[in-house]
């Protein structure tokens, strides 16, 4: 079956891929504005709308704590690191009709960058040479290889039924359908690998309160932020890409494609955010055999009968 | 880009990765040099493959050359486990019976 | 233009990485030295028009650093992040050994008439390597992938002190006594 090599979508020039930094810093504040109002709610404070706000100032104005012998380079790399991997992670997502980055193989290219961030925060624990956060660090690698397969099958299907691992072809294949009704079990189980590259909600064990914060711990100011951004920033990423690989992409009524990508990406980010609420942190060592007993052959399964109508549908 | 700089880049990872490998004692730190010689490998075949013979079966040799790679991680780790748990040892003059 | 550019600090960057390796005194440093080393040969990769590969690289070697860092730090022997480690023995010869391979292997790539290319690439090159692999190349799909599992299986019968018959028993029906168990399992087993 001889197809066209390029895609139907419109490509941008490089320096759109500000824009689309931009686009996953407003994300992350919407993010972090949702988390805040969820936390004033639980706490019967009145109204969590400033609260990024505040937060940013603070750590703004923050002096940097210095540890001993600490890997300064390292540790900087890893802390900073989060927020461009989320931005490398969504250029592959078409916005509507356009995209800055049409890979051919970019579905592999949003995992290859989700790997990146297990070097990331590993080293924002190693760097501080501090015991929790190393502790954090070992946590979050222990987690990762819990998540981390289950995320790549699950990752694996909506190309199988699309023909091709380019994402607009992805989001293009589902016109009519969309790939969450059927092809559940990969939804879930892509988003709970979300929230476990994001360090987020049952995942949280990495930055938990008992070991002090762990890869969180030794931050301050600036890299604080810069961390905490990051996180908002993989979360907001994680949802953006699910759009065009379960949602449909931007195909809906009444509205113009991209505001539908934004419309859907930010409904997903809610319900992700909202998540640490509901759901207790995991242990990492009990995870591993969830995710390797449970949803791994979860989502191989989803990949067989997905494989299975890609076939017979020819 | 062409295949001679290739070639040379591909030379001189592998060279770098065989002093590496010859000559670190401890075995997590071998294992660090095969890791670059098989680096020196995969651009050379990625070289051959563009510049010579653009088939799909010179891709599929790289897909081999990546598959060795991961088998001879994971069961190097495995070993070196092993080692580690049975006697302390994490060099490679200690493990002196794997030789017998 | 672009490409050459891209392709030269690439270089600089796989070499001088590469050579970090066993120049840099931690432990960290060390590992994710090679790790950039590898994304830099996944970058050539890619521009050598082969995307699939060259992502599947960086993914890998990412992903395996990551790991190996734990590995260096439990084996190594040494806590401090910047303690000096020095591990060697026959510098001299190695150094010997690697200069004589690198001039060999130079002097081939620089003095052999390489043929022209033959053929050309396909126009979509990952569909190309996919219809190869479940195509004509199909062997090579059937034998890397039980090896792929066995390799699984056996790194993790050799690697791991406690089995599932410590865990579970000789019969696999589950211990009588959980409390002994120092790690349970998730799946309240």
């Amino acid at each position: 079956m001889p197809e066209a090599a390029t895609s139907s979508l419109t490509l941008v020039p490089v320096g759109w891929v500000v824009l689309a930094g931009a686009i996953v810093l407003g994300l992350a504040w919407f993010a972090a504005t949702v988390d805040g109002v969820a936390t004033a709610r639980a706490e019967a404070s009145p109204t969590g709308l400033g609260r990024p706000l505040r937060e940013v100032a603070r750590l703004m104005r923050q002096r940097r704590r210095a540890t001993v012998e600490a890997d300064t380079p390292l540790w900087r790399i890893g802390s900073g690191g989060l927020v461009v991997i989320a931005t490398l992670m969504v250029i592959v997502v078409p916005l509507g009709p356009w995209t800055v980055f049409d890979s051919p193989v970019g579905v592999v290219w949003f995992n290859a960058m989700d790997v990146c961030v297990w070097a990331l925060v590993w080293l924002t624990g190693w760097g501080p040479n501090s015991a929790h956060g190393l502790v954090g660090g070992y946590r979050f690698l222990a987690h990762g290889l819990g998540y981390e397969l289950p995320l790549m099958f699950a990752l694996v299907a909506p190309p199988i039924a699309a023909h091709s691992l380019r994402v607009g072809d992805v989001a293009a294949a589902q016109h009519g359908l969309w790939f969450v009704v059927w092809m559940p079990i990969a939804f879930l189980v892509y988003l709970i690998g979300v929230l476990g590259f994001s360090v987020w909600g049952p995942f949280s064990a990495a930055v938990g309160s008992d070991i002090a914060g762990g890869v969180a711990a030794e931050l301050s100011g600036l890299d604080r932020l810069l961390f905490l951004t990051g996180r908002y920033a993989l979360l907001a990423a994680g949802a953006a890409f699910a759009v065009p690989m379960f949602l449909g992409g931007g195909a809906g009524p009444l509205l113009p494609g991209w505001l539908w990508v934004i419309v859907k990406t930010i409904v997903v980010l809610t319900a992700l955010v909202l998540a640490r609420r509901r759901l207790p942190v995991l242990r990492p060592d009990l995870f591993m055999e969830v995710g390797w007993l449970v949803l791994l052959p979860a989502a191989l399964v989803q990949v067989l009968v997905v494989s299975v109508i890609a076939v017979w549908r020819g | 880009m062409t295949l001679q700089t290739v070639l040379l880049l591909a030379a001189a990872l592998f060279s770098i990765g065989l002093y590496g490998a010859i000559s670190q004692q401890v075995v997590v730190m071998v294992m660090m040099g095969l890791e670059l010689m098989i680096n020196g490998l995969i651009l050379a075949a990625a070289g051959f493959w563009w510049f010579l013979f653009p088939h799909p079966s010179g891709q599929v040799l790289l897909m081999v050359i990546i598959a060795a790679m991961t088998v001879e991680m994971a069961i190097g780790f495995a070993v070196a486990t092993l080692l580690h748990r049975d006697h302390e040892a994490d060099m490679t003059d200690m493990a002196g019976d794997l030789s017998e | 233009m672009f490409v050459d550019v891209v392709f030269w600090v690439m270089t600089v960057v796989a070499v001088v990485m590469g050579a970090a390796v066993f120049v840099v005194d931690s432990m960290a440093r060390a590992t994710y030295a090679l790790a950039l080393s590898f994304v830099a040969v996944g970058v050539q990769v890619l521009l050598l028009h082969q995307d699939y590969v060259g992502v599947i690289v960086i993914l890998m070697m990412v992903m395996e650093m990551a790991v190996m860092a734990v590995y260096m730090v439990m084996f190594m022997g040494m806590n401090p992040a910047l303690m000096p480690m020095s591990m060697v023995h026959d510098k001299r010869k190695a150094l010997a050994a690697a200069s004589v391979v690198f001039l060999t292997l130079a002097a081939g790539a620089l003095l052999i008439p390489w043929p022209t290319r033959r053929g050309q690439p396909s126009s979509d090159t990952t569909r190309a390597l996919g219809e190869a692999l479940m195509g004509s190349k199909m062997l090579v799909m059937t034998v890397v992938s039980p090896v792929m599992v066995a390799t699984i299986v056996a790194g993790i019968v050799i690697a791991s002190k406690r089995s599932r018959y410590d865990r579970l028993g000789d019969d696999l029906r589950g211990a009588a006594d959980h409390s002994a168990d120092p790690q349970r399992g998730g799946v309240g087993r």
